[in-house]
């Protein structure tokens, strides 16, 4: 059994603004070719971080003063799109340990709870707020605290959510969900056993 | 919460147990992979010292890296090579059964699947790919899933997941003509918003989905994920029934009755309850195409694009990004776009029916001057029967140019690719900003119909004006 367990994430933070931000901007299809997601880092948002000859467009991800960053705020439905895992491989290779935002898509959400990357709720205001904070004072440290389900940093300490489930197995150090899943192989069994399809439907 | 529904009873039917963390570990009867998401699940099943625990429960092939022009290997490109060499690698060493190309069988995970009877109602299925919805067609929970859960159900045949509510859409009535199953999910997707369905199974009912065939509840289950739901269905019938029958994977003699009986069993009972119900009624839904960078942003083909001053404040913003970089106006209308390129495939519309429903139009006419326009057959398996059907030949006569399967310009992963701002009349799932391979692509979600309309006039057309 992994035991990482994630009670707090503290750092410098970062904001990208703007809602339906899919998984097909956070990484480009075509950087899914490398078979291993080691580089996956330095590909983050790479067509709006680039111009086509490679050099820096104004961003985010492009700021010195962003570098080291480890929380990140986003608006609504962040990550929607695909299943590609490398989405949430690539934010935390760059360095993101956790993300705040007004909702994010389902399988990112999944995918980043599967590298202990908790994706937390807040409401529309928080976020203004916690976007507003972070860009005029990036040196801003922050904590993400899982216990007190709060975001804390420059003064201000607001309620984030996080649904139960996610909360506890990063909590308890059970986000690695092989290492859970294979200690019930005999009631596995039992179930295959039972399912029609399994044995030709007899 | 919903009770007695296709989704409690499976969902029922595969838990293994709670866990700690109050997720539920599901039983996944079918896992299907593919090259771009098992090199990486692999490498941890190694690290671990894990096998696969079923793998005859696992069926692999490849889809979105190959080229559609050349098979020759290696392949021009050496990513792509690398990708299938560890595909090869690893299903031999994991004892995968892998459908490739000397199969006869290659194809697109969501076309193949269904077309060998290895889906069955009433069963789970994952696959590290959002559009694992399709399966849903068949009366089946499938879910797209991530890396780390490719490696979950590779080493356990198991998911760790939460549970999802159930909304019941019921489309009553009938669709007009030339209105298809492409039209209907773009309406949902476009009155329900692509953020609708977050936390949600969608069960697809009512008369529409009960006439419609198992390839168009495919194309509306495939594009779930699109409403934001991470698993659709509809409820199995006689007509997923005749659909199974005879094919490869399918029961047979004794086992095919009993098949029956149970796939019957597993369908919402009439006391089911929902924890929604949205009605929407089947006449009111026109051809549809998308104008923006979600698939949420789709107007009538006729109708006028809409001023963002007049949208939902939350949808505002992203209709302003769409507009800048569609560079598109509001009030201006679909059809007066004139289109670079055509891509009819992908698993939403790459079956045989979305390739007859194309060559209907392709028939007697021509590319226009300056478009390219691809087909793009979903396996080898449609490939072949859209051969004997001369389907191959009316396309190659319009100048459409004729593909081996694969996911070619859904995405750009492989040789198939927009250039520049090229606008492209796509019959697949996304229109993200550089989706089709390029970062200023233009994309317009639309039906097989329409997009072989677009590509023989040039320019967006409603298909049912086309004499
Ligand atoms: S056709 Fe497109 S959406 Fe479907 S599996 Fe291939 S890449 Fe994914």
């Amino acid at each position: 059994m992994t035991e990482t367990r994630i009670r707090t994430i503290d750092g410098r933070a970062l904001a990208i603004r703007g809602d339906d931000i899919d998984t097909d901007r956070i990484i480009p299809a075509r950087f899914l070719k490398e078979i291993t997601f080691e580089n996956m880092g330095k590909y983050v948002f790479h067509d709006v971080r680039f111009d086509e000859s490679g050099g820096r467009k104004p961003h985010p991800f492009n700021e010195a003063a962003n570098e080291g960053a480890c929380l990140l705020f986003v608006n609504a439905n962040f990550g929607c799109g695909s299943s590609r895992e490398h989405a949430p491989q690539a934010l935390y290779r760059w360095g993101i340990r956790a993300i705040v935002g007004v909702s994010f898509g389902e399988i990112f959400a999944g995918n980043s709870e599967m590298l202990g990357m908790p994706t937390a709720t807040a409401s529309a205001e928080t976020i203004a707020a916690l976007q507003d904070a972070a860009e005029t004072a990036p040196a801003t440290e922050w904590t993400l605290s899982l216990e007190s389900m709060t975001v804390s940093g420059g003064g201000l300490e607001l309620p984030v959510h996080l649904a139960e489930n996610r909360r506890k197995a990063l909590l308890e150090g059970y986000w690695d969900s092989t290492a859970t899943l294979v200690t019930n192989a005999a009631l596995v069994e039992q179930v295959a056993a039972r399912l029609p399809y399994m044995h030709g439907y007899d | 919460m919903a009770k007695n529904t296709l989704y409690d009873k499976v969902w029922d039917a595969h838990i293994v147990t709670r866990l700690p963390t109050g997720q539920y570990q599901l039983f996944i009867g079918l896992h299907l992979v593919h090259e771009v998401t098992t090199p990486q699940a692999c490498d941890m099943l190694r690290e671990r010292g894990l096998r696969v625990a079923y793998p005859e429960r696992t069926v692999g092939t490849m889809d979105h890296i190959i080229p559609t022009d050349s098979r020759e290997r290696p392949y021009a490109d050496a990513q792509a090579e690398a990708m299938m060499a560890a595909l090869e690698r690893n299903t031999r060493e994991f004892g995968i059964p892998l459908l490739d190309y000397g199969s006869g069988r290659q194809g697109i995970v969501h076309v193949i699947g269904p077309e060998l009877g290895l889906v069955h109602p009433g069963m789970t299925v994952a696959c590290g790919d959002s559009h694992t919805a399709t399966h849903g067609a068949f009366g089946t929970l499938a879910f797209g899933i991530g890396t780390s859960q490719v490696r979950d159900v590779l080493a356990t045949q198991c998911l760790s997941i939460a549970p999802l509510k159930v909304r019941r859409i019921e489309v009553g009535g009938t669709l007009g003509t030339g209105v298809t199953a492409k039209d209907v999910i773009l309406h949902i997707i476009h009155e329900l918003g692509v953020q609708g369905g977050i936390g949600y199974a969608y069960e697809y009912a009512g008369a529409v989905f009960e006439t419609m065939s198992m390839e168009g509840r495919m194309t509306v289950c495939n594009m779930s994920i699109e409403g934001g739901a991470r698993a659709g269905y509809v409820n199995p019938d006689q007509t997923t029934f005749d659909y199974l029958a005879g094919r490869e994977y399918a029961p047979k003699g004794d086992a095919w009755e009993r098949a029956l009986r149970h796939w019957q069993s597993v369908a919402s009972g009439a006391d089911a309850e929902y924890d929604d119900v949205v009605e929407l009624s089947g006449g009111d839904i026109e051809p549809r195409v998308t104008w923006g960078v979600n698939p949420g942003q789709s107007v009538a083909v006729g109708e006028p694009l809409p001023d963002p001053a007049l949208l939902p404040a939350g949808e505002r913003e992203t209709a302003e990004l769409a507009y800048a970089h569609m560079k598109l106006e509001p009030g201006q209308r679909m059809t007066d776009l004139a289109i670079d390129v055509a891509f009819i495939g992908s698993c939403t519309n790459s079956r045989i029916s979305d390739l007859r429903a194309a060559a209907e139009i392709a028939k007697g006419r021509r590319v226009a001057p300056g478009v390219k326009a691809l087909v793009v057959p979903g396996s080898q398996q449609v490939l072949k029967q859209a051969r004997e059907e001369g389907l191959d030949r009316i396309f190659t006569d319009a100048d459409f140019e004729w593909r081996d399967a694969g996911c070619s310009m859904c995405l750009g992963m492989n040789p198939d690719k927009l250039v520049g701002d090229q606008i492209c009349a796509s019959t697949s799932n996304r229109n993200f900003i550089g989706r089709q391979g390029s970062p200023t692509g233009r994309t317009l979600l639309m039906s097989p119909a329409m997009a072989a309309a677009a590509a023989v006039e040039g320019r967006v057309i409603d298909v049912r004006g086309l004499d």
